[in-house]
């Protein structure tokens, strides 16, 4: 039983700072100013209410939700055939293809921030949800076609083998049958582009002014001439914690099984 | 060297059992005796590996007792019970060379190193490891591997017992036989008590003095090899042990004997009393292939069974009989001329075995127990 | 598996390709393109060769930045790397609790990075913080702000609380992995805590150790968003690590060309050690 001392006091350590954001989202500027409190005073939820009525607050939600649902789509629609090629084929310069991905992994989004800029500008595509979507791409899909690769693999190739025999086309055989058997791959997959698109902040920023603005970027921006609103930033910062908390309550049991990435 | 003794043993996984289902050990009393070489009988699921975690500590019954010399060692770590187990898949840790891992339950008694030398020498020996001691552990092949899991076991010279669980699984069929000699070697070189999980009765057979049945969580049977298929006491024994098994009828009583369809099989007062005074649900008779007896020539009294099927294996034969609706599986030696047609067999009283509701019924009974072979006493 | 040599795989293959290339290949060449050339506008384009490089690894700005971020990233490995294992083996691994810890874990991964950086900057503060209010109340002077000491240390403290659950999370899995036999060989075996965990628990955490590693450097070695959210690279310069210096040269000063060939530089920096660590610690698995 000792050893959970050591667990807890983590737990602590992580909960703490989540939980006086969360207090501090509960107060108003003025009890927050006023002296430090354990517990709000003054309960209120007109922070929310800031933010669920200002249009300028809740569509940076949106905007986020949007771009990274995008994301999530578009990383698996490609990456699942990709490694689906990656786990039963040899072919051409597929070894230094699978570790060139990988290396997109390495990249400094900021050495990105002036190149993408400028593309995604020359195409007409600044300010619109699909230009960050894409520009996260770059870094899961490597990252999705690695672990679906490493769930693909445990699959035995005679599933594959026997499908074809009973006539299965291919297109048939990949939804009907394949997708089915990694399921919790998928899940894994789609938490991770989720966690990293839901999260970066740098790109989405750079390539966004209004209409596909972030969340991340509105609260960044707001400094007011009275100062900062530390109860509405508050009550934002909570709204954001809350997506992610959902997504890992669904994918719970996935998580605990396939975390290992399939490889370990 | 121990006596092993189980008192009143059972065991279920779940906290609340609610029924004879729940237990993966049942009603359990059962010894072990010191220096012996044992097998542990039984189908997958019956029970045995539980039974072997409970003896070695490593799993804590649900009840009863469990007894080294007499001692009660249920509140004892697997540390602190002088056991060692060898299990299905080889353990090695692959960071150290062989003779290190040989050396590591010494060291972590604190033996001195030059005493570990000289021991762990002696085991690799045994083992026909000497060549491989400086190598990697995670280099070996299988059964390399099983046998320094083996030597780690035998290297300690305060073990009283060592328990194989299913030892030779992945070990190649060629090599199989070697290791099995080499456990033999071993038993008799160091005469500790050995007790040998498996669900190969062959292999039971083989190493064995003594082999314990299990079925659905019981012993079922204690005895050597021949006792086990001379007279198994419960028609699972009689079903496992045997290639093929013992055939097994469903019969009614009928004055003078039992039978059923056509068929009547007489059978001695005593076993008719027998019957008579005990309490059953169902009643079956068994025989052995190997008994029946098949007459060369049509004889008035045996009974008459179709020749379905006949099977060569060479230096035997298998029949398949229809007797009158009983499916009946006869062993003929090769020099024996072969029915066509109708077959002429009987039954020897001394191979006809009476069971009722699975466990054997004797008709003699011998001093104050009871002849009714149930659990053991 | 017996993988079937191919070449029609490509097609499978080929919008991952396509993509990739699109988001890597057009932007990679632009940055070479600014990297060798000098520009002042559209029509006025000068090619430079090697000046930029030159230019960007002489820069004491440059090297004091450098030198920030790898201290930052040892600093982070050291506490990141031991404190997940060490939480990894607390976690339970049956039973309700043990998905509760593992979402409560998974939560601090799941912040968007600048909410971090805010948790903390709120958190910190002698007015409106529990962290900063605490500490000014023992009586200790702590300012992230003002003192350099005191931002660094905020800074890692927060990085160790955003990240270490990662660590801990792909320990736990490797963990995980390790077949109940080798725990029970190990009792019989008399082996100490110690023992196992050095003979049994950390071999098979090799392969996943490697991936830890190598996430936490190169992310640590990238980071932007949470520092400048929390002290804005401050003081001074104090926590100015090279994603901020990069950003604060391309987009800040918009000198293209030196903010060009340093990212080229920063990102064979970072593929030069990730190649060095996974060397390392894939040889040292096959020399033993």
């Amino acid at each position: 039983m000792k050893k959970v001392i050591p667990l807890l006091i983590y737990i602590l350590f992580l909960l703490v700072p989540i939980y006086w954001l969360l207090n501090m989202s509960f107060k108003s500027n003025s009890e927050i100013l006023g002296g430090l409190t354990l517990f709000p005073q003054d309960f209120t939820l007109a922070n929310y209410k800031v933010i669920f009525t200002d249009p300028s607050w809740y569509t940076g939600y949106i905007n986020s939700a949007y771009y990274v649902s995008l994301n999530t789509i578009i990383s698996l629609t490609v990456a699942l055939p990709a490694a689906y090629a990656f786990s039963r084929y040899r072919f051409l310069g597929d070894k230094h293809l699978f570790f060139w991905l990988l290396t997109n992994r390495m990249a400094p989004p900021a050495v990105f921030l002036l190149p993408f800029f400028q593309l995604y500008s020359s195409i007409g595509l600044f300010d619109t949800h699909i230009a960050v979507a894409l520009a996260h791409c770059l870094f899961n899909v490597p990252l999705a076609v690695w672990i679906l690769e490493g769930f693909m693999s445990g699959v035995p190739k005679e599933i594959d083998e026997t499908a074809y025999i009973d006539g299965y086309s291919f297109p048939k055989f990949f939804v009907k049958i394949f997708i089915p058997l990694i399921g919790s791959g998928i899940g894994v997959t789609a938490f991770f582009c989720f966690m990293f698109s839901w999260v970066e902040l740098l790109l989405a920023r750079t390539l966004t002014s209004v209409n596909a603005k972030p969340i991340a970027a509105v609260m960044t921006r707001t400094v007011s001439a009275s100062g900062i609103d530390w109860g509405v930033l508050a009550a934002a910062g909570v709204l954001t914690i809350l997506p992610g908390m959902l997504v890992i309550w669904f994918v719970r049991n996935h998580v605990a099984k396939g975390f290992a990435l399939g490889r370990v | 060297m121990a006596e092993i003794r189980l008192q009143n043993l059972a065991h279920s996984y779940t906290s609340t059992p609610s029924g004879p289902e729940d237990y993966a050990i049942r009603q359990m009393d059962h010894i072990w005796e010191q220096g012996g070489a044992y097998a542990l009988l039984g189908p997958s699921g019956c029970g045995k590996s539980t039974l072997l975690n409970i003896i070695s500590g490593l799993l804590s019954p649900s009840q009863g007792h469990v007894l080294f010399d007499g001692k009660a060692v249920n509140n004892l770590t697997p540390e602190k019970r002088n056991i060692a187990q060898v299990f299905q898949f080889p353990v090695v840790y692959d960071t150290m060379t062989v003779f290190d891992n040989l050396a590591f339950p010494l060291r972590n008694q604190g033996m001195a190193e030059a005493k570990i030398h000289t021991k762990v020498q002696e085991i690799a020996e045994v083992l026909d490891l000497q060549s491989l001691l400086s190598k990697k552990a995670s280099n070996l092949t299988a059964d390399e591997k099983q046998k320094v899991s083996m030597g780690r076991g035998l290297v300690r010279d305060d073990v009283s017992a060592i328990l194989f669980d299913e030892p030779l699984t992945v070990i190649d069929p060629h090599l199989k036989w070697k290791l099995r000699r080499k456990l033999k070697q071993i038993h008799e070189q160091f005469n500790i008590t050995m007790v040998y999980v498996t669900h190969d009765q062959l292999e039971a057979s083989t190493f064995a003095d003594k082999i314990a049945v299990m079925y659905g969580g019981q012993i079922v049977q204690f005895g050597t090899p021949r006792e086990l298929f001379e007279r198994p006491s419960h028609t699972f024994v009689g079903y496992f042990i045997g290639s093929p098994g013992m055939n097994l009828i469903k019969v009614e009583p009928q004055p003078g004997g039992v039978g059923f369809a056509s068929i009547h099989l007489p059978l001695s007062e005593a076993m008719q009393k027998r019957i008579a005074e005990s309490e059953w649900h169902t009643l079956k008779v068994g025989i052995r292939p190997e008994f029946i007896h098949v007459w060369d020539e049509p004889f008035d009294d045996a009974l008459r069974a179709q020749v379905v099927h006949v099977e060569d294996l060479g230096t035997y034969k298998i029949l398949t009989l229809n007797l009158d609706g009983a499916p009946l599986k006869v062993r003929l030696a090769e020099d024996k001329p072969v029915p066509e047609g109708t077959a002429y067999i009987s039954f020897p009283a001394q191979w006809l075995m009476v069971y009722a509701d699975e466990f054997l019924l004797e008709a003699q009974v011998l001093g104050e127990q009871t002849s009714e072979q149930g659990a053991q006493p | 598996m017996n993988k079937v040599q191919n070449n029609k795989a490509w097609w499978l293959v080929l919008p991952v390709f396509l993509l990739v290339a699109f988001s890597a290949v057009i932007p990679m060449m632009t940055v070479v393109n600014y990297s060798v050339q000098d520009i002042f506008d559209q029509s006025s384009r000068y090619f430079v060769g090697a000046d930029w490089y030159r230019q960007v690894l002489l820069d004491p700005r440059l090297h004091d930045s450098l030198l920030r971020q790898f201290i930052y990233s040892a600093c982070v490995l050291v506490i990141e790397i031991p404190l997940g294992i060490a939480i990894a083996l607390t976690m339970p691994t049956k039973g309700r609790w043990s998905s509760v810890v593992l979402i409560i874990l998974a939560i601090p991964l799941l912040i968007p990075w600048n909410v971090v950086g805010t948790i903390w900057q709120i958190f910190g503060r002698a007015d409106i913080g529990l962290l900063g209010a605490s500490l000014k109340a023992m009586g200790i002077n702590y300012n992230y702000a003002a003192n350099t000491m005191d931002a660094w240390v905020t800074v890692l403290v927060m990085d160790v609380w955003h990240w270490t659950s990662l660590v801990a999370l792909l320990c736990f899995s490797g963990l995980r992995a390790i077949p109940d036999v080798y725990y029970q060989a190990a009792r019989i075996d008399r082996a100490s805590a110690w023992a196992v965990f050095r003979h049994i628990q950390l071999p098979k955490l090799k392969s996943v150790l490697l991936i830890a590693v190598m996430l936490r450097f190169m992310d640590s070695f990238m980071i932007y968003t949470e520092p400048f959210v929390l002290t804005g690279g401050g003081p001074g310069n104090a926590t100015t690590f090279l994603s901020q210096t990069l950003t604060q040269m391309a987009i800040g000063q918009f000198d293209l060309g030196p903010a060009a060939a340093f990212s080229l530089v920063y990102f064979l920096i970072i593929l030069l050690v990730s190649w060095l660590f996974y060397t390392a610690m894939t040889h040292s698995d096959a020399n033993r």
